[in-house]
């Protein structure tokens, strides 16, 4: 049996007059530290006939403020030895440097001129620049990649069409044709405000210099003028009825996703939900890789994995690629049959144990990157006002029993509750 | 068995590595993919132990074991918690010591390699790479053909061929074990000789390494017909040189300047001041024999043409005109900067051992590695691009929509440019 270490990493927070809110954790066995940035603001916010612009806007942040040059902030933290990047999703933006100890002050400057002054760099030359590369990588992420379509096409299917979970992350190339300056402009008053933010440092600092930093950085920035709220992200626990859609795509074997409407991130519930979906598709010990690729052989990959989303509900996803000479109706039925008998028998305490072994063992390795622990601390601080959640994960997952897991597989795995999304090669037909 | 240790105390986490000697350049003519398909097949039992129990036995310690194959090497990695680590490192023992090969095991898993080759036959990337390797190096040296085997050899491959491999190249003599993380020496050795102190030469002949240098071809234009695609996928350049040069560190730092930073000139040029492209690198790929120089882009279909002249451009440009010197600083700065960030992980400390392995390179290399990329200068770049990169023997190869790329290859006037068709 695995013997379980728990590992937690300290954790202070303040919050600043103008509403940002800052947590540290520090430790010194590296020289080096991260500095991680979360808006309250994704794909979710978009307004009609503007998809795609939350991830536009990501780029447009790379593009200087009013003390930073075109691309200097990644020529700044490189020199400075550092890493950096940012990444758009349904329901928060981030942005995040990792920078050896003594350059802690680069890294906050620089984030901090672009969430105060940000609008005194843009351009309109940089908005179509910026609009022709996103347009690359929507071709190189999704319309060029087989199978890319997946990820608008299952949100699609699986949210009604006025949820903000519905439309694509990525964007039409009409909608991002129709981004304009005034549309940054706008989307910059309203969302990249401090009391919209979220500040983690992570790693080798000394906290008295960390608070002030931010203090003398961050404080002068004036509190936002408030959002409107998200439309309802309501919906029912189940999907209600079976829900599926057959795509036609320049691939040569079949691939199906299963996804299942499950808990909101975060709740009691959601780990089982998640312990459901290790025991199902997570590594060679899973249901599905032991029937459908070692037994059956009809798969060559399985997984299965939550989207984390903490508003309204989520999504538990099965995701199986068949092996060449396999029909898309039979890879479907195959795998429609191995849930049946999931939620037929339901699972054991040995196959708990197996999955909250490896949940476990993850959340620890990934503890040994000062990036990793300020992303965890800076999403448990925007879903929940609350960081220290990051320390709680093992324990929540180990207190998972297996009663817990077949109550969720029985009520949200059944018929009604499946969305599937089938690709197949072109002209190969399904029933 | 060599061990090499690297204690790094903070988290109850340990990365083992067994890095084996020998890889797909050790594999007989003809059987190319047996090396990967001997090291996957290892995952599917042992004598003791079939497939689900060892799987099972693994994950029930929170592990797993990657095993694959690359170019000079086999190798099997884990992560695993430290009071864990002793019951996961037996497991990796015995897999390696007394594997099972069942006949419909390695059948599966042979399969399952060619059910790959088939699905990547739509992915313009992986065809963009192969078609660039088969180019550059021509089927009769290893490194033309893919690390995991063609359709052809793939299919040649025979259980027997699966044992023989493993019997030949898994002996104890070709072996080194690393351990990085929550251990420190002493306990790492009196573990490493209790668990696979037993390991014996099981009186193989280790094969023979094959020659995978290029036989001088001219530069080659080619298409690969992707008629439906939204975008090309854009390979360019040619053998590069070997890892163990005696410039290599010249060569990192020109280039990091030409294509290997976000800030370098290639990804400026295509993605910042053109918007051709999402983003476009340099690398060259490090192997014991010369590995390929490339540059890598997917850019818009309109624009193949005008991309494929930009890097031309500057690929020409870094050899006549010196670079700046805050270019060279922000390359050195940011690649003896970033070490620390490198080497966080005991994953990332003990690839970089086994790295080290591979290459046969000296024990201090990482205490000298900051000092080494420091002394490089501008003239050092400069010999090392009119040395390294040949703009004559630049071979092109897109992956894209013929109707839209070839007339724009055409004109370009560096030659004929060739169709090549992938059957699906």
């Amino acid at each position: 049996m695995a013997e379980s270490t728990s590992v937690r990493i300290p954790v202070e927070t303040f919050e600043l007059d103008n509403g940002l809110f800052v947590t540290l954790s520090e430790d010194h066995s590296a020289p080096i530290v991260a500095v991680n940035l979360w808006y309250h603001v994704g794909s979710a916010n978009e307004r009609t006939g503007r998809t795609g612009f939350a991830h536009l806007f990501e780029h447009m942040l790379f593009q200087g403020s009013e003390n930073v040059a075109a691309n200097e902030h990644f020529e700044l933290v490189q020199r400075a030895g550092g890493t950096l990047n940012g990444s758009t999703w349904l329901e928060r933006t981030n942005y995040f440097e990792t920078l050896p100890s003594h350059q802690l002050a680069l890294g906050l400057w620089l984030e901090a001129d672009r969430m105060g002054r940000l609008l005194p760099a843009m351009t309109q030359e940089k908005l179509d620049t910026q609009r022709a590369v996103v347009k690359n990588e929507r071709r190189w992420s999704v319309d060029n990649q087989p199978y890319g379509t997946w990820w608008e096409k299952l949100p699609e299917l699986a949210f009604p069409e006025s949820h903000p979970f519905h439309h694509s992350l990525i964007g039409s190339f009409e909608d991002l044709d129709a981004a304009s300056i005034e549309d940054v402009a706008e989307f910059f008053a309203t969302h990249y405000t401090p009391d919209n933010a979220v500040l983690s440092i992570a790693g080798d600092f000394d906290p008295e210099e960390a608070r002030s930093l931010v203090r003398k950085y961050f404080g002068d920035i004036p509190r936002g003028r408030g959002r409107s709220p998200l439309p309802s992200m309501d919906v029912p626990a189940h999907f209600g009825a079976p829900l599926r859609k057959v795509v036609e795509d320049d691939v040569t074997v079949p691939r199906v996703f299963m996804a299942f409407r499950s808990p909101a991130f975060g709740t009691e519930e959601y780990y089982a939900a998640s312990v459901a979906g290790a025991i199902i598709g997570m590594k060679k010990g899973s249901i599905l890789y032991r029937a459908l690729v070692r037994q059956k052989q009809i798969a060559t990959e399985v997984s299965a994995f939550t989207f984390d989303l903490a508003k309204g509900r989520d999504l538990l996803i099965c995701d199986v690629t068949a092996r060449a000479g396999v029909s898309g109706t039979s890879l479907e039925q195959n795998l429609s049959s191995e849930i049946d008998r999931i939620v037929a028998e339901g699972v054991t305490s040995d196959d708990v144990a197996r999955a909250v072994a490896i949940i476990s063992t993850e959340i620890a390795v990934a503890m040994q990157s000062a990036s990793d622990r300020a992303d965890k601390l800076s999403m448990f601080a925007t879903y929940f006002r609350n960081p220290s959640l990051a320390n709680e994960q093992v324990t929540k997952y180990e207190s998972v029993t297996a009663d817990a897991v077949n109550s969720f597989v029985k009520t949200n795995m059944t018929n009604t509750n499946r969305a599937v999304l089938l690709y197949i090669p072109r002209g190969e037909g399904v029933q | 068995m060599q061990l090499l240790v690297a204690p790094m105390r903070r988290l109850p986490v340990v990365t083992a590595i067994l890095v084996v000697d020998g890889g797909a350049t050790t594999e007989p003519p003809g059987k190319e993919g047996v090396a990967d398909i001997a090291a996957h097949a290892l995952v599917e039992g042992t004598q003791k132990r079939s497939a689900d129990d060892l799987v099972m036995a693994l994950e029930r310690l929170g592990t797993s074991i990657s095993a694959s194959a690359d170019w000079e090497s086999s190798i099997l990695k884990m992560t695993v918690l430290s009071p864990n680590l002793p019951g996961a490192l037996g497991l990796m023992a015995e897999m390696v010591t007394s594997p099972r090969f069942d006949n419909a095991a390695v059948e599966r898993i042979r399969a399952e390699r060619l059910s790959e080759i088939i699905q990547t036959r739509s992915e313009p990337g992986v065809l963009a790479d192969e078609t660039f390797s088969l180019e550059l190096y021509g089927a009769g040296s290893r490194y033309g053909i893919p690390l995991g085997g063609s359709a052809e050899s793939v299919t040649a491959i025979a259980v027997d061929d699966v044992r023989g491999y493993h019997r030949c190249g898994f002996n104890p003599k070709a072996a080194t074990l690393i351990l990085a993380g929550d251990i420190d020496t002493d306990a790492a050795r009196q573990l490493a000789d209790r668990i696979f102190g037993a390991w014996k030469d099981a009186g193989g002949e280790t094969a023979a390494r094959r020659v995978t240098t290029a036989g001088g071809k001219p530069r080659q234009l080619r298409v690969v017909d992707r008629s439906g695609a939204q975008q090309s996928e854009l390979r360019m350049g040619h053998v590069g040189v070997p890892r163990s040069v005696p410039q290599y560190f010249d060569v990192v730092v020109m280039n990091a300047v030409l294509g290997g930073l976000f800030s370098s000139r290639i990804n400026l040029n295509l993605r910042e001041a053109h918007g051709y492209t999402y983003g476009a690198s340099s690398y060259f790929d490090w192997r014991r024999d010369a590995g390929p120089f490339v540059v890598s882009s997917a850019v818009q279909s309109e624009v193949t043409g005008a991309a494929v002249s930009e890097v031309m451009n500057e690929i020409h440009r870094i050899r006549s005109d010196a670079i700046q010197e805050e270019e060279l600083s922000l390359a050195t700065s940011y690649l003896a900067g970033v070490f620390p960030i490198r080497y966080e992980t005991a994953d990332a400390v003990a690839s970089g051992l086994a790295g080290l392995v591979v290459f046969g390179l000296p024990d201090d290399y990482f205490t000298s590695y900051r000092s080494n990329i420091l002394g490089v200068t501008v003239e050092g770049v400069q010999r090392a691009a009119q040395n390294f990169l040949r703009p004559e023997d630049l071979n092109v190869v897109v992956a894209g929509n013929p109707d839209l790329v070839l007339s724009q290859l055409t004109q370009l006037g560096l030659g004929e440019v060739g169709v090549v068709r992938v059957d699906a």
